[in-house]
């Protein structure tokens, strides 16, 4: 250990949709690592250990070591050149990286699509269709009597979902924690979770849709058949008692994760589960929140939607923003093999995607920002090494309630943000472009008039 | 910057300066209006054109946690209503909640150079302000939400005045934002720990607090007033679409006893009941209203007209939501915010065969056509609320031009004109002069922006130029020059730079011993460290602070 040790108080965790802003870290300055991350829980602990600075080269063009400037020419000779570019991930970097991504999306004439496609995305498509009614954490925290998690394992994923946000924690109106809240679980199994809820209710796989629809009906006062057991193993007795506890509660609230959303059904899952919280609100105070991954995730889909009137899955080669998911969705668009480039921001689909996409993204020019090497970066034609959001970069990121809080980084790197390669590719692809690119057809403005 | 320009044979409506359509050179330098330029600078001829400032908007919502939420939930309206890139603008999206580049190009296109955002939780200020830097050519801010805020009921509750004053501007001023803005105070208790109720008088206690919405709104009023703020404070009164609440809205005047308070959208508050008919049958109470603003130089207030048509109701006031959603049957929102707010989303649709719908169009027109101060009953929709800032042109058509009103009344439910009094001030038509108050001088006034609204030297350049049209609605539509800080953004018609707007906001002193205060409740109650709570300068960069002062400013001239 170097001799100056750095004290970082209210730093912030961006590792998941938690965004806990209460680590206090100490920082080995000379070494450039995080040695203690205190109130981190086991997955900070390891976010923070774990972003050291390695030695990497700057870039890395076709595999040749390279420096950031050479890299950003590369970029944005592919980007300039490409008819059909994809921009994809940016979960895990800053809302002002994210912004920059999404300008040169709409200059270039390309599609903005983030890991919200391949995670919560249902529930965005949901929410179009209905709304909802939610919250923020502080409210769950302090006025929830009943919280139900359904479709997700906090314990292994969000571990402080439980611990400072939604189970434990002592709030203004529930002075005693966990003992003034109920707490039931919905999973198609026993998780580590499990023993966290007063209630477990295991659905059969794939019938979570059906356990939904008949809360609702019996919400609305209607009769339910009893065989709704042998389809979804949970009992009419189970349902009519999580019923009367959910219209008798003064505080309802639902955090539902991906085992709603990756699952059959999709977005008539999301969407049931958030018209079932909006019908509640005739007798009691009712809300629900999707309990999102990655740290920025969130702000991904904040500045996507500012920017363009859509959450993700956004093209622009018409000139203006259009959101069809299915189409503009990056799984969807490289399983076609559509694309014929793609820049990947602080993201790992060849880890993750399905074969079809992982094989298209090897024939098209792939661009990575990434910390790390990872399995997109080594098919990568331009990889970039960035400095780690939250850690080297200040900025901002949405928690999964969409609060908005400001990074406190802990060491410098050597390394640029994501936010200043991108703003150099967008600044060099404007020179190249001479300004955005219009779609054919497009009539051109009049030359200046002066008197 | 830097350039000068002088705007040659225009008629000039600068009321702030007493110019009423004489014909005189504008000269701009370096982002100012100054007396002269050098005979080198580059002249526009505005000949049969009419000059003003650029728009400033008192009241809308265009940036923060609401608002992308509302654009989230109505691609539908985007997909309708593309705003496509050019060489140097941004794309976006249109409908009643456009993207936010859409929103400044937009504004920009109908000569407006200002806007405030009116409701925004402190907890959504970083947010806001990340879209307001989003949204282009505008100078921009907001107002931030405090009338229903925890810790300040507790103090207010507790008697500690003083601590509530220094600890409101504390939030004022760590979050950034421009006024302080009151939403239907006391509902959120009652909507969030009370199974979804309201609050439906000044005296009614508010659930959980020792506290009623009259004490509140008056501790806020002379707080703000305290404080110097450029715009005290800004009321959205109890009630709002409840038949029979002009009651409320009048005794919520009352409290400023001479004190300034700035009431918004008053439209929405100026509804009477039929006597012994149900409480759901409005009537106006315009004249009541009016009359009252009329003969109290201490308030002040936009209409918030409806326009008929799609719109998108979002607001502060859950419960007022929650309500018309039983009318709307769609798409509803709702977002609660950790001891700062409520929020309440869905599209509505105003239909002018509707009684209701077309008596809030008609007590709209009415509040306009019943003031006789222009300087305190200024202009608004509160976008979306009552109509998208797009319908600001055929609001203006429709106070200048009393056929085309007349036309439009033909078109309207009968049965709710009975219940007005629009037919009686029916003659009155707002002129070139009195439109350039209510939609610039005024509003920039009743801000304080002492740089904006007028065309004295030393103002912001921003300068709006129409073509003269007797089509006003086409007139105001469709400005053929707009300048901002000097810089001429749209020159015949067409946009030739873009611009980013600067961020406008108030920063009050605050005792430094007040977070000693506020922390501790941060530290029991709130999910976000109180360190990480204030809004650093970076989200405000190349912003301005307009400055407090020891006494508030007079309202009227």
């Amino acid at each position: 250990m170097g001799d100056e040790i750095k004290t970082v108080r209210d730093a912030t965790c961006t590792f998941c949709g938690c965004v806990c802003d209460d680590m206090v870290l100490t920082v080995d300055v000379q070494n450039k690592r995080i040695t203690k991350a205190e109130n981190a829980c086991i997955l900070g602990k390891a976010w923070f250990r774990e972003h050291a600075i390695e030695e990497r080269p700057f870039a890395l063009i076709g595999g040749r070591e390279a420096t950031t400037e050479e890299g950003v020419e590369e970029a944005a000779q592919i980007l300039a050149r490409a008819r059909f570019p994809i921009i994809y991930g940016l979960s895990d970097t800053t809302c002002e990286a994210q912004r920059v991504a999404v300008a040169i999306g709409d200059m270039i004439g390309g599609t903005v699509d983030t890991t919200t496609s391949v995670c919560h995305g249902p529930t965005g498509i949901a929410f179009q269709a209905g709304g909802e009614s939610t919250a923020s954490l502080g409210e769950i925290k302090n006025r929830a009597d009943l919280v139900i998690f359904w479709g997700g394992n906090p314990a292994e994923a969000h571990p402080r979902l439980f611990t400072r946000y939604a189970v434990t924690p002592k709030g203004m109106h529930i002075p005693n924690g966990k003992k003034d809240r109920t707490i039931v679980l919905v999973d198609v199994r026993r998780t580590p979770s499990t023993p966290v809820a007063d209630i477990f209710i295991q659905v059969k796989p794939r019938s979570d849709f059906e356990v939904l629809w008949a809360l609702r009906a019996l919400v609305k006062g209607r009769k339910v058949d009893p065989s709704v057991e042998q389809r979804t193993g949970v009992s009419l007795a189970v349902l009519e008692d999580l019923v009367a506890r959910m219209k008798s509660c003064r505080y309802g609230a639902f955090l539902f994760g991906m085992g709603l959303t990756m699952n059959r059904g999709r977005h008539f899952n999301s969407g049931a589960l958030l018209a079932l919280a909006t019908d509640l609100n005739e007798f009691t105070h009712f809300v629900a929140k999707p309990v999102r991954g990655h740290g920025n995730v969130t702000g991904a889909d904040n500045v996507v939607s500012w920017q363009t009137g859509f959450p993700f899955g956004v093209n622009f080669s018409r000139g203006y923003p259009r959101f069809n998911p299915g189409e503009f969705t990056t799984v969807d668009t490289l399983t076609r093999g559509d694309a014929d480039a793609a820049m990947i921001i602080a993201s790992d689909p060849a880890s993750n995607f399905p074969k079809a996409a992982i094989e298209h993204l090897k024939r098209i020019p792939v661009i990575t920002l990434d910390p790390k090497a990872t399995h997109t970066t080594q098919l990568a034609r331009v990889a970039f090494t960035t400095a780690t959001y939250g850690i080297n970069v200040p900025g901002t990121v949405y928690r999964m309630d969409d609060v908005p809080i400001t990074l406190r980084p802990a060491f410098d790197s050597p390394y640029p943000s994501d936010e200043e390669v991108l703003t150099a590719i967008r600044d060099r692809v404007r020179e190249l472009l001479g300004g955005n690119r219009l779609p054919v057809g497009t009539r051109p403005a009049p030359a200046v008039a002066t008197s | 910057m830097g350039s000068s320009l002088r705007i040659v044979n225009g008629r000039v409506f600068d009321p702030a300066n007493g110019v009423n359509g004489a014909v005189q050179d504008v000269c701009i330098q370096d982002g100012r209006i100054v007396a002269d330029v050098p005979p080198d600078a580059r002249k526009i001829d505005a000949r049969g054109q009419v000059v003003m400032p650029g728009g400033v908007d008192i009241h809308c919502h265009i940036a923060g946690p609401k608002v992308n939420l509302a654009r989230k939930v109505q691609p539908e309206d985007h997909r309708l209503d593309v705003h496509p890139r050019t060489r140097f603008t941004r794309s976006g999206t249109g409908g009643t909640v456009p993207s936010t580049f859409a929103t400044g190009y937009r504004y920009a296109a109908m000569g407006y150079t200002s806007a405030m955002e009116a409701a925004v939780p402190p907890l959504g200020a970083r947010h806001t302000l990340e879209e307001l830097h989003d949204t282009p050519v505008l100078d921009k801010g907001f107002f931030v939400l405090v009338g229903n805020n925890v810790l300040l009921y507790r103090l207010l509750q507790e008697g500690r005045h003083e601590e509530f004053r220094q600890a409101l501007a504390w939030w004022i001023s760590v979050t950034k934002a421009y006024a302080p803005k009151l939403v239907n105070p006391g509902a959120d208790e009652m909507w969030k720990g009370h199974r979804n109720a309201n609050i439906t008088a000044l005296d009614q206690k508010i659930d959980s607090f020792d506290l009623t919405p009259r004490k509140v709104i008056a501790a806020f009023i002379e707080a703000g007033n305290e404080l110097g703020l450029p715009h005290p404070v800004h009321i959205h009164c109890n009630n709002l679409g409840h038949s029979g609440n002009y009651e409320t809205t009048l005794e919520t005047m009352r409290l400023a006893e001479g004190r300034r308070a700035h009431i918004t959208h008053i439209q929405f508050h100026s509804y009477g009941s039929v006597a012994g008919k149900s409480r759901d049958n409005p009537t106006s109470r315009a004249h009541d209203i009016a009359e009252f603003v009329n003969t109290h130089p201490n308030i002040s207030a936009d209409v918030g007209a409806v326009m008929f048509g799609h719109s998108t109701s979002m607001t502060a006031d859950a419960p007022l939501a929650y309500m018309l959603r039983q009318f709307s049957h769609g798409k509803w929102v709702n977002a609660d915010t950790e001891h700062e707010s409520g929020c309440g989303i869905l599209p509505f649709t105003y239909q002018d065969r509707n009684y209701t719908n077309a008596l809030q169009w008609a007590i709209g027109l009415e509040l306009f056509l019943l003031s006789k101060d222009p300087w305190r009953m200024v202009f608004s929709t509160d976008h979306p609320n009552g109509g998208s800032f797009m319908s600001y042109p055929r609001l203006i058509r429709l106070l200048m031009d009393r056929e085309f009103r007349k036309e439009q009344m033909a078109k309207v439910n009968q049965k709710a004109l009975e219940h007005c009094s629009l037919r009686d001030c029916q003659q009155r038509e707002y002129s070139l002069y009195e439109i350039a108050i209510i939609t610039r001088a005024a509003p920039a006034r009743l801000l304080g922006l002492t740089q904006k609204g007028h065309l004295g030297a030393g103002a912001d350049a921003d300068v709006t130029i129409y073509d003269e049209d007797d089509d006003k609605e086409r007139m105001f539509s469709t400005p053929r020059y707009v300048i901002k800080d000097g810089e001429l953004i749209i020159d015949d018609h067409e946009f030739r730079a873009d611009h980013e707007g600067r961020i406008l906001h108030v920063a009050p002193d605050y005792d430094p011993e007040i977070e000693r205060v506020i922390q501790p409740f941060f530290d029991d109650f709130y999910t976000i460290r109180f360190a990480n709570y204030p809004v650093d300068d970076r989200y405000v960069r190349g912003g301005q602070i307009i400055p407090t002062t020891g006494q508030a400013a007079p309202a009227g001239r």
